[in-house]
């Protein structure tokens, strides 16, 4: 790193700092804490579009199903909804699968064009009765149990953390697949198919109770660490909290905070190692190579959409970590909460402002956008007060535009990404 | 024969109705996706929010005529607005293009950056259109609901289903028809649109023959704001408006644009039909038209309904990879840059 | 002895920022005259006359134009000033029908454009039969054909040929040729660079050799053709 880089980091722990010394320490350890999230998120896209070039604007579902899978892992399993119809549904999946797979076979194999593309369309449409005629029946049981409170099949009831790596696996998965389809045409095509993708998780999410409740949202997923209440009935813990001068309940709130912090900086300072060994590496060196000049690399024999898929799935699964990691932080898992504007595009503002192709620049951008993400808004309400400090306080305008402040956020952040891209295009870390 | 006439009818009232009216409506949309496309040679995200802020525009210059009294009869309100919800719009694009593409665009900046810029463009536009008018839902339709209502339908032809015909259909597929009519004309009779063509079609050339390009990039900006603050409004009147709902018909309006073929007009109307009607189609829970059509004895028992509404976005999607597998240039043969 | 219609004159000059491509290289074409540009591969023929339309920055020499300096002129103000160029490659709007192409080729002019659209179709009738077909559809020859005639919509009275028959079999290359001798009977002056130089400077009254950006060899197009040392180093024996 350099020395302006060094400068840069001490300037966004003195940011952090100074919303600790001000705001109070809860909000200065939220913030960090999402801050680290988004740092990570933030390497994952760095790693698809600052090595590679690849445009993902799909970060929201990999996020998302990371997600799932902090439920899937960490939830205690639903007995009677497995035995009402949980392995009826693996069937049906199952049977989905094989169905996709024959398709696929179907197409691979080199018969008579019109022959094959018609057995392939018989094959997905007969498919998709059988896999709807398997798998509803075996929905409909499982939803149908205790619906208010569970009404779905629960996960492992493995320790939250497995629940990150999994979450990874998840991503990746569906990038492999996205990948297969997009990568290898049009920059633009990817963008709108990882769009799409992202809609459709989202979408799964909300709609496939059985899976994740839907908009009935899971919560109180178990935690890596300790509860708040139970600090404060540990006796050493509040002997502990009182030799600082703090009360229980304060303490514990700050001490889980500041545990999921030194959970999540592990993570991070982990990928961000990785992320760095890789980009020293030969294979990052041809994957900048390729990214830089598709044509040259592709003639020296690389197999560049082999290499994208590659780079396109390990970015994907970063992603899908943080989606996890920040599920556990909130605790429950919530589809309706996902937006692209919050977790796809900002994490593409997070990238270019720090630095695309830097990934000290990405993970300095993901803490300063996440800082601002949150501080626009009671400053965008400070200053809306100023400006209508002159207002009758009964104005129409006033309170208009007190009410509207919290909208000023998305505009910030449209216009800090158009000022970077405009006068400082490497961003505050430049890549080399 | 009854049988078959209701199953028609409701066939009609539910599916290729209310398809005709949502493939229109994104039609409209696909076509600014595709002209910006072929000019300014990117990918336009802040599409969706463009046509949210022409919408907007045209509601409150609606509520403005409501306020002193003005209303178009049985028509909506906001068609007498939307000319002028076009101008502003038009402005600020132009604005837009002035303070910030202006710049790549002499830079001779790589596609993808153009692409990241309007990403930055979607924000400012949503904020704005979120500052101004909130997140909340916007009814603005006001005139006649509807020119045929069901039970009138059903005294009328003596048939148990009933056909509704909801003013801001036939609105819909009236004003596009008109506007895709003008913009053919446009770019098919005059030079100015002949010239875009040109431009569109091969740069360079078109600088040899003395085309201006700042001009076509203006012209193709204003047309884009008629196009998105149109689409806009039909699809407010026959939906309602919501900031949020708008950001998302980018992605259907994308998989038009492509599924039809980047760059090619008529191609974008051909994929908003295709991906409109499919989206129907397979989220249209079929019961209602089955039961008319099956014997008794085999009448369906669920919905029949192939996808939940929620997965409509599947739907545009999976055509979209289908089309992008099969034939990467689109339905009508697209730009390949 | 009058000045050609057309010179350019000891032009120094490359692209952009790069080394210099031509080295005080001189072309000059009569009013109404053929003049063919050849050389080896890299000699820089069609550079010297891209340098001519103004489309690269010459440190030194000179462009004009019926005696009148437009060394300083954009491209764009050069059509205005007679010239018209035809790229080797991208020289026709594909989507867009021949008849479009050619108004389009007279985009500037503001008079009508009827009897100048009927006279290209007088000289390539295969066009006015393909008139409402899209141009990226016509064969090779074609075209050109609409390349050319595209060019000629300006009313110029230069016309730069950027290697016209590239890519065309030979007997519509003799047959652009015999256009091209047409064209330049009409009183237009024709700068062209051709990979084909044999046949090219069969139909030249003045031929270019040039060798790393220089004049090597120039005379009439049948000097050339009976100079041995042209023949055996340039028009392979």
């Amino acid at each position: 790193m350099t020395a302006r880089g060094f400068l840069l980091y001490a300037g966004m722990a003195l940011l952090i700092v100074l919303t600790g010394v001000f705001q109070g320490w809860n909000l200065a350890l939220t913030i960090l804490n999402m801050g680290l999230i988004s740092a990570i998120m933030s390497l994952g896209v760095n790693l698809q579009w600052g090595f590679a070039g690849l445009f993902n604007v799909g970060v929201m579902g990999f996020v998302a199903l990371g997600g799932l899978a902090a439920v899937l892992v960490a939830q205690p399993p639903v007995v009677e909804g497995w035995n009402a119809g949980g392995l009826r549904l693996l069937g049906a999946l199952a049977l989905g699968a094989a169905v996709l797979i024959a398709a696929v076979q179907v197409w691979k194999r080199k018969i008579g064009g019109q022959m094959r593309a018609m057995v392939m369309l018989a094959l997905l449409i007969g498919g998709f009765f059988l896999f709807r005629a398997a798998l509803d029946p075996a929905v409909n049981a499982i939803e149908a149990i205790n619906p208010s409170l569970s009404g779905y099949l629960g996960g492992l009831g493995l320790p939250v953390i497995v629940a990150w790596p999994v979450g990874g696996l998840l991503a990746a998965g569906a990038a492999w697949i996205i990948g297969k389809a997009a990568l290898g045409l049009r920059s633009d095509y990817l963008a709108i198919a990882t769009l799409g993708i992202a809609e459709i998780v989202i979408a799964v999410l909300k709609n496939e109770d059985w899976l994740s409740r839907g908009v009935k949202n899971v919560v109180g997923l178990p935690r890596p660490v300790p509860y708040e209440v139970d600090l404060q009935r540990d006796a050493g813990f509040v002997e502990a909290a009182a030799g600082y001068g703090l009360d229980p309940v304060t303490a514990s709130t700050l001490w889980v905070k500041i545990l999921y912090s030194g959970l999540f900086a592990v993570v991070l300072i982990a990928i961000l190692f990785l992320a760095q060994r890789a980009l020293a590496s030969p294979w990052g060196r041809m994957m900048r190579a390729i990214r830089d000049n598709e044509i040259a690399a592709s003639a020296m024999g690389k197999n560049v959409t082999a290499r994208h898929l590659q780079v396109f799935i390990l970015g994907s699964a970063v992603c899908g970590i943080a989606g996890a990691m920040m599920t556990t932080l909130d605790g429950q898992l919530t589809p309706g909460s996902y937006q692209p504007l919050r977790f796809t595009f900002l994490v593409w503002v997070m990238v270019i402002v720090g630095g695309s192709g830097n990934n000290y620049g990405a993970v300095l951008g993901g803490f300063l956008i996440w800082w601002l993400w949150v501080m626009v808004e009671p400053l965008g309400l400070w200053a809306m007060e100023l400006i209508t400090s002159g207002m009758a306080a009964d104005s129409w305008l006033r309170g208009h535009l007190t009410d509207s402040a919290a909208q000023m956020r998305l505009m910030t952040m449209g216009i800090i990404l158009l000022a970077v891209l405009r006068f400082s295009p490497k961003g505050l870390m430049p890549e080399r | 024969m009854t049988d078959f006439l209701n199953a028609i009818v409701a066939l009609s009232n539910f599916v290729l109705i209310p398809g005709a009216a949502y493939g229109a409506q994104l039609a409209l949309g696909a076509l600014g996706v595709t002209l910006i496309y072929g000019i300014l040679r990117f990918s336009n995200f802040a599409h969706g929010d463009t046509m949210a802020f022409g919408t907007m525009a045209t509601i409150l210059v609606t509520w403005g005529l409501q306020s002193i009294g003005i209303s178009f009869g049985f028509l909506p309100t906001a068609l007498i607005a939307l000319p002028i919800g076009i101008a502003i719009t038009g402005l600020l694009l132009l604005g837009t293009d002035r303070a910030i593409y202006r710049f790549y665009r002499k830079q001779k900046a790589a596609p993808v950056v153009l692409v990241i810029v309007s990403i930055g463009v979607m924000f400012v536009m949503n904020g704005l259109v979120r500052f101004i008018i909130g997140v909340g839902d916007v009814n603005f339709a006001d005139g006649a609901r509807f020119v045929i209502n069901a039970r009138e339908f059903k005294e009328m032809t003596g048939l148990d289903e009933g056909l509704a015909l909801r003013s801001t259909t036939l609105i819909t597929l009236v004003t596009a028809a008109i506007a895709v009519a003008l913009l053919f004309w446009f770019l098919n009779k005059t030079r100015t649109g002949k010239s875009m063509r040109a431009f569109s079609d091969n740069e360079d050339l078109a600088l040899l023959s003395g085309i201006n390009p700042e001009r076509v990039v203006a012209v193709t900006w204003l047309i884009v704001a008629a196009l998105a603050t149109t689409a806009g409004v039909l699809y407010g009147l026959d939906k309602s408006f919501k900031a949020f709902t708008y950001f998302q018909l980018l992605l259907p309006i994308f998989a038009a644009a492509i599924v039809g073929g980047l760059g090619n007009p008529l191609g974008a109307i051909a994929g908003g039909f295709v991906i409109a009607f499919s989206e129907v189609l397979i989220t249209y829970a079929w019961k209602k038209v089955l039961v008319y059509l099956m014997p008794e004895n085999l009448e369906p028992s669920g919905l029949v309904q192939l996808l939940s509404t929620d997965y409509k976005f599947a739907v545009s999607f999976a055509i979209l990879i289908i089309v992008l597998l099969f034939k990467p240039t689109g339905l009508f043969k697209g730009q390949s840059v | 002895m009058a000045e050609p219609h057309l010179i350019g004159e000891a032009m120094t000059g490359g692209y952009g920022r790069g080394a210099d491509i031509l080295h005080g290289c001189t072309l000059s074409v009569d009013k109404g005259e053929i003049a063919v540009i050849v050389g080896p591969n890299g000699a820089g023929k069609s550079t010297a006359m891209k340098a001519v339309f103004g489309m690269l920055n010459l440190r030194s020499g000179s462009v004009r134009i019926g005696g009148e300096d437009i060394t300083h002129l954009s491209p764009q103000d050069r059509v205005a000033k007679g010239m018209a160029f035809v790229p080797q490659t991208s020289n026709i709007f594909p989507s867009m029908t021949v008849e479009e192409n050619l108004e389009m080729g007279a985009f500037l002019r503001r008079d009508d454009i009827r009897p100048t659209i009927e006279q290209v179709y007088d000289l390539f009738p295969i066009l006015r039969d393909k008139r409402r077909q899209a141009a990226g559809e016509l064969s090779g020859g074609q075209r050109q054909q609409v390349a050319v005639g595209r060019a000629l919509m300006t009313q110029p009275s230069v016309l730069m040929l950027d290697e016209p028959t590239a890519g065309v079999s030979p007997i519509v290359m003799d047959e652009l040729f015999d256009r091209i001798i047409e064209v330049a009977r009409a009183g237009i002056t024709i700068l062209m660079v051709e990979q084909n130089a044999r046949q090219a400077l069969e139909i030249a009254d003045t031929g270019y050799v040039l060798v790393q950006g220089a004049n090597a060899y120039t005379g009439t197009g049948a000097e050339l053709m009976a100079d041995d040392e042209v023949r055996r180093t340039f028009l392979g024996g």
